[in-house]
């Protein structure tokens, strides 16, 4: 096996394209930001609150609050890191280069999952202590019970939304297309399948809705989810591991 | 060596490469020709084990393509100036190919060098013009210093110069005993770099054999006549039971007849030539007749001495049908 020098192409591939940088940027920007505003405003809203809600306010779970859009850049990440392949015709050159499909596609999964990784703790651990700046009186520290959980699964959290685009985007090769399901999907399609009673029991299997349940510290006031925190991402790992296995399978026998 | 037994590729009803054996033999330029259309990208496609053939064989030096350690220091393939990502610069795109098969990384200067990208090797290549990214394609193919190169249309966009240094680039890598498979919809261009000649046309393989075959066998020879008596001049044929036919200009051409006899009839009934001459159908027209069943849609012109620009012309329509 030489795949380190796969992993060593993959690597120049995903540096040499400014579409890594600003999407890895903005998904830490989003994430940074947007919870350090929420962060300010949900503590400054504290005293306001009524008895139950201020019993279940999680400070930690609240400065993470930006992923929801922040998710949206890494998915923008993964599709392109796979799809730039396809829509630019390079799939043509690189399969040429590495005939060899699963190593080509795994080696190339591999390498983008480290950088998302990387950024996602990075993105996770400013986050949380940003937005704790923000928090006041309210603030936890990082030794507190479930806190380290929390902020560490925020991390992965980020980069399995990314691995699992990569699936997707190898499975459906179109980047518009890909893009087209997962921003709806996961913007639009879980947040309010969730939120009616009816589909909700349904909604905390999406990837997205079970692999937030790490972020959370304090769990709602009649929160009955059947699953904790790390079974949470376990099921969203279990998406992000049918999504590469299909898309490797495609990749196996397509003609490219 | 590369060896196709019985490649077929089919596309639902359609069958684009229909059971094509053959094999590119080391040492000299094997031209691969047919229209458009005729599955010379699918069945380069397939011995690059992009495309999954329906049924057949592809071998290189009798391996499958997968099965081979490092192809690109083995073969070198330029199959469309396109397929590379517009945002990565013509340096990082050759790069990322050259670590996948454990190419030095100094190879890539060498390459570029070669196919005059120096001065742009920092650019994107989106900025690039046809020409020049033909000629990144190119250095991708040479990157591993391959036995076997594979070229498809490679003029393509490129200026007089550039034609030029391909041609003398393919006969080079050749004459250095490698294997060069070239593709090409124009017999002009093959006649110049082929060695040996591959026509297809629809899928199904029409001839297979030496560049001086090819033109032994398939080009006519007639003469040409032009006389100001014309009218006495085909009575004059058409008494002697030959056949002639009008070529325009005043011209007639006369097939199977020695020049000698022509020569000799027209001085014993006393009449003036203009012009007498032995004539070698070119090439382009030889191909025509060769593919002519097998291009879908044909010009009306002159269907018995026709002309370079009716081929391009059914050409032209052929693949405006393509694109619908």
């Amino acid at each position: 096996m030489s795949s380190t020098r796969v992993l060593k192409s993959e690597w120049t591939k995903i540096r040499s394209v400014s579409s890594t940088p600003w999407t890895l940027l903005l998904a830490m920007v989003f994430t940074i930001g947007l919870g350090m505003l929420i962060s300010y405003f949900a503590s400054n809203d504290f005293d306001n609150m009524d008895a139950r809600d201020k019993l279940t306010f999680d400070s930690t779970a609240i400065s993470f609050a930006g992923m929801g859009l922040g998710q949206l850049a890494m998915i923008v990440f993964g599709v392109l890191v796979v799809s730039n392949e396809y829509s630019t015709g390079m799939i043509r050159t690189s399969l040429a280069a590495v005939p060899q499909r699963g190593r080509f596609l795994f080696s190339k999964v591999a390498v983008a999952t480290a950088l998302a990784l990387v950024v996602g703790m990075v993105t996770a651990f400013a986050a949380f202590f940003l937005g704790q700046a923000m928090m006041g009186d309210h603030k936890v520290s990082l030794g507190d019970d479930g806190v380290l959980r929390a902020v560490i699964g925020g991390g992965l959290y980020m980069t399995l939304i990314a691995v699992f685009s990569m699936g997707v985007a190898s499975i459906l090769r179109s980047p518009m297309l890909s893009l087209g399901i997962l921003m709806p999907l996961f913007f639009l399609v879980s947040p309010i399948l969730g939120s009616v009673s009816a589909t909700k029991k349904v909604a905390r299997y999406l990837p997205d809705q079970a692999g937030q349940k790490v972020m959370q510290v304090v769990a709602p006031f009649d929160d009955d989810t059947p699953y904790g925190p790390w079974g949470g991402l376990a099921i969203m790992l279990v998406w992000v591991v049918v999504a590469l296995a299909v898309g490797y399978l495609l990749l196996k026998k397509r003609d490219a | 060596m590369i060896e196709l037994e019985g490649l077929t590729k089919r596309y639902g009803e359609k069958v684009a490469v229909n059971d094509l054996t053959f094999a590119v033999r080391p040492g000299i330029v094997t031209g691969f020709l047919g229209p458009n259309g005729a599955g010379k990208s699918t069945t380069m496609r397939m011995m690059l084990g992009l495309d999954n053939p329906t049924a057949g064989d592809v071998r290189i030096d009798g391996r499958h393509y997968a099965q081979i350690k490092h192809p690109l220091k083995y073969i070198g393939a330029l199959l469309d100036a396109k397929a590379m990502h517009g945002g990565r610069s013509a340096y990082n795109h050759l790069l990322c190919l050259a670590q996948s098969n454990g190419i030095p990384d100094s190879r890539v200067r060498e390459v570029l060098d070669t196919v005059g990208l120096t001065a742009v090797a920092k650019k994107k290549a989106k900025g690039f013009s046809l020409g020049m990214g033909q000629r990144l394609g190119i250095a991708g193919a040479l990157l591993g210093d391959p036995q076997i190169l594979m070229f498809d249309e490679p003029v393509n966009g490129l200026d007089p110069e550039g034609i030029h240094w391909i041609r003398n680039l393919m006969k080079g890598l050749a004459a250095q005993g490698r294997t060069v498979f070239v593709s090409s919809h124009l017999m002009s261009e093959m006649a110049l770099t082929a060695d040996h000649l591959v026509v297809i046309g629809q899928g199904r393989l029409l001839a297979d054999m030496s560049m001086a075959d090819f033109i032994r066998q398939n080009s006519r020879s007639y003469v040409r006549l032009r006389s100001p008596q014309q009218e006495r001049l085909r009575d004059v044929l058409h008494a002697e039971g030959i056949t002639a036919v009008e070529a325009g200009n005043g011209t007639l051409e006369v097939d199977g007849t020695p020049v000698e006899r022509l020569g000799e009839l027209a001085a014993r009934h006393s009449l003036v030539l203009h012009e007498l001459s032995p004539q070698q159908a070119s090439l382009e027209e030889a191909f025509m007749q060769l593919t002519a069943e097998s291009v879908e849609y044909h010009a009306h012109s002159d269907t018995r001495a026709p002309d370079t620009s009716g081929w391009q012309q059914s050409n032209q329509q052929w693949s405006q049908k393509r694109e619908q």
